[in-house]
């Protein structure tokens, strides 16, 4: 996973309210087998109907930060979702308030989530229209070239995991001690438990 | 030691560490896997370079959206899968488990079937065990005593890499069911009406344990459909302690333990029960004599209602955001309030999915179809066994003929129209009186709008056209 200290750039402003995970990526992209490319499906019933949206805009090409309302990522817990917006090239969303399953599958995916209060979300609408947007994790701040400065809370673990590029997988194995001596004394205690389907481990 | 609750016994027995903050590594003992939430996790692991670490915990087999048509041609050739997407993630799942070792029944093994179907009916699920798959449905195991819950793609690289997850220890709910069910009111009535009682939301963080003599007397399959719709109340999982009808369900299964190790294995699953004196969280007492044979009129589960009862009014419910989503749910069912139910007329019929698909949901169907045959309002009635062993056993009982002189089509095991991934869906404006666990929005098909009801149920609402009480049939 990509560590992630500091993000300087465009941030695309699309501050409507509950933005739904069907929103940023439909259903019928779920049948895919591989997280990459489903930028192309990403905001699609946007895409299609609004001519001057901003994923389409050059401006906001390849922008790593996206702006959103209350609530963004709620609906189903498709991870999807997260896959969509790195493919996208998005790697933080400032909004309001996030559903929580959106929040976990976005930190598994390396990209940070970050809640500010709506006038500070308005505020930085309005700068990212013409403006780049700074974020200092390790601050824990978000800055504008207007001398704007916000600071956000983040959990202590997600923030560690993802100022070093761990992830969840990578941070189990390194305990691979303790997973193995509870293999041993299963495989002690409950040896018909262990066997499974019987393939060659 | 303090009297323990059935889920915390397991949750115990399967804890590898405990964090500061209560976070626990838990231990996996069986893993379900299916091509449509897998193919991403198993691309992390190449990229990755990593690899899975228990093959012998896994168990593969295609089941979402696999076609229910005929899978072979006449001459034992493999048919091709007309949807390009659905036939790529098959054989990204053929890939995959051949490169990382896992067992696989491939869409054409007799054994092949829906996950929750397939788990149980092998022995591969056990009481007990921590299951997970990657699929809301897999509280379903939870019918054999196994804390088994639904997990994400993430989820599902993390266990195929460490065999274990990272959690936190769940509230416990009891659900205590007193009295006896009535004549012709099944298990799927019995959880519907529960879910009625508690809400999608009412178990919210727990997992949630049923409790009583119904439960008891109750049989494996019947256990297996309450256990399945735990989410629909908002529980992680459900549970229902093992007993002798359990482990006589799983002996000589192929993998469950055999001899010796039988032995071994029920006497710890024995001790596997809520002690005396365990407290629980939450907990909800049932009347069963109360419960009706019982159908859905909305898009939640919860909108669950007696056959004998009418389309609630909106203004009825005291929750003003209930009230909206109450007339929401109306204008897309197409119902007006104070219609009878039984007066809703259906248009398709689905008996199958992971809540009823097994042999015994099968056996309720054919008895109310027998010598009888589908109304002619009935444009699409499909049958879909929920492995190949159900298929085989009901076609040796020749259930599969009374289907299909009922004029319903008989198919090949999987999904289906539960979730509509395949071309098994319901059309947009039609009603379907189905045998799965999801009423919502377009499951079952843009605009499609569903009736959860039991397999006795669906085949009434075949035989007359409407939303029926199945005792006014069967005597
Ligand atoms: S039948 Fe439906 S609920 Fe069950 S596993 Fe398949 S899609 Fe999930």
């Amino acid at each position: 996973m990509q560590a992630l200290r500091e993000v300087e750039g465009r941030a695309i402003p699309f501050g409507r309210k509950n933005i739904d995970t069907d929103l940023i990526i439909p259903a019928r992209w779920l049948k895919t087998i591989s997280r990459e490319g489903l930028g192309q499906g990403a905001f699609e019933a946007v895409r299609t109907t609004e001519p001057d949206n901003p994923f389409d805009s050059e401006e906001f090409a390849g922008a790593p930060i996206l702006i959103a309302g209350d609530n963004f990522g709620c609906g189903s817990s498709r991870e999807h979702a997260a896959w969509a917006l790195l493919d996208l090239g998005i790697c933080v969303v400032i909004a309001p308030s996030f559903s929580d399953i959106f929040a976990g599958n976005a930190f598994k995916n390396g990209i940070l989530t970050v809640a500010l209060p709506q006038e500070a979300i308005d505020r930085l609408l309005e700068v990212a229209a013409t403006d780049p947007i700074s974020i200092d994790l390790e601050a824990q701040s978000v800055t504008t070239p207007f001398q704007d400065r916000f600071s956000f809370d983040i959990d202590p673990f997600r923030k560690h995991c993802l100022l070093e590029g761990l992830d969840e997988v990578g941070l189990t194995l390194s305990r691979d001690d303790a997973i193995s001596s509870y293999e041993n004394s299963l495989a002690a205690e409950k040896p018909w438990l262990t066997r499974g389907t019987g393939v060659a481990a | 030691m303090k009297p323990r609750t059935l889920y915390e016994k397991i949750w115990d027995a399967h804890v590898v560490e405990r964090r500061d903050d209560g976070t626990c590594l838990i231990f996996i003992d069986r893993h379900l896997v299916h091509e449509v939430t897998s193919p991403q996790a198993f691309e992390a692991l190449r990229l990755a370079d990593r690899k899975v670490r228990r093959p012998e915990l896994t168990l593969a087999v295609p089941d979402h959206n696999v076609p229910t048509t005929p899978r072979l041609a006449p001459d034992g050739t493999r048919l091709p899968i007309e949807d390009p997407q659905s036939a790529q993630q098959l054989a990204a799942l053929e890939r995959n488990v051949a490169e990382f070792g896992i067992r696989y029944f491939g869409a054409t093994a007799r054994e092949q079937g829906i996950v929750h179907v397939v788990g149980p009916e092998q022995g591969f699920s056990l009481p007990g065990t921590t299951i997970v798959c990657g699929d809301s449905h897999t509280a379903c195991h939870g019918g054999i005593g196994a804390l088994a819950f639904g997990i994400g793609t993430s989820e599902v690289e993390h266990v195929l890499a460490t065999q274990t997850l990272l959690l936190k220890p769940s509230k416990t709910m009891e659900v205590r069911v007193e009295g006896d069910l009535g004549p012709g009111v099944a298990p799927k009535d019995l959880i519907l009406h529960i879910i009625g009682v508690i809400g999608t939301a009412g178990g919210t963080g727990h997992v949630i344990e049923y409790r009583g003599k119904v439960f008891e007397e109750m049989s494996v399959e019947g256990r297996l459909t309450v256990s399945n719709m735990s989410i629909e109340g908002g529980a992680r999982a459900g549970l229902i302690a093992p007993d002798e009808a359990t482990f006589a369900y799983l002996k000589g299964r192929p993998f469950a333990p055999q001899g010796e190790e039988w032995e071994q294995a029920i006497a710890y699953w024995r001790m596997l029960r809520t002690d005396d004196g365990a407290a629980f969280d939450t907990s909800v007492a049932i009347d069963a004599t109360e419960i009706e044979p019982t159908v859905t009129w909305g898009t939640s589960p919860e909108d669950a209602i007696a056959i004998s009862g009418s389309v609630p009014d909106p203004a009825s419910f005291a929750d003003p955001s209930k009230q909206d989503a109450a007339r929401a749910s109306l204008d897309y069912m197409g119902l007006t309030p104070g219609t009878p139910m039984r007066e809703v007329e259906i248009e398709n019929v689905f008996i199958g999915s992971c809540t009823n698909s097994r042999i015994e949901d099968l056996r309720a169907a054919a008895e109310v179809l027998r010598g009888r045959t589908k109304h002619d309002r009935i444009k699409w009635g499909i049958v879909v066994p929920g492995s190949g062993l159900v298929k085989a056993q009901a076609e040796a009982e020749g259930l599969d003929k009374v289907f299909t002189e009922a004029g319903l089509e008989w198919r090949e095991p999987g999904c289906s129209a539960c979730l509509g991934m395949n071309p098994d869906k319901v059309p947009a404006g039609e009603r379907c009186a189905s045998t799965s666990n999801r009423n919502f929005v377009g499951r079952q098909g843009p605009g499609s709008r569903t009736h959860l009801v039991s397999p006795a149920m669906a085949a009434a609402a075949a035989v007359t056209g409407t939303l029926t009480d199945v005792r006014e049939l069967v005597r």
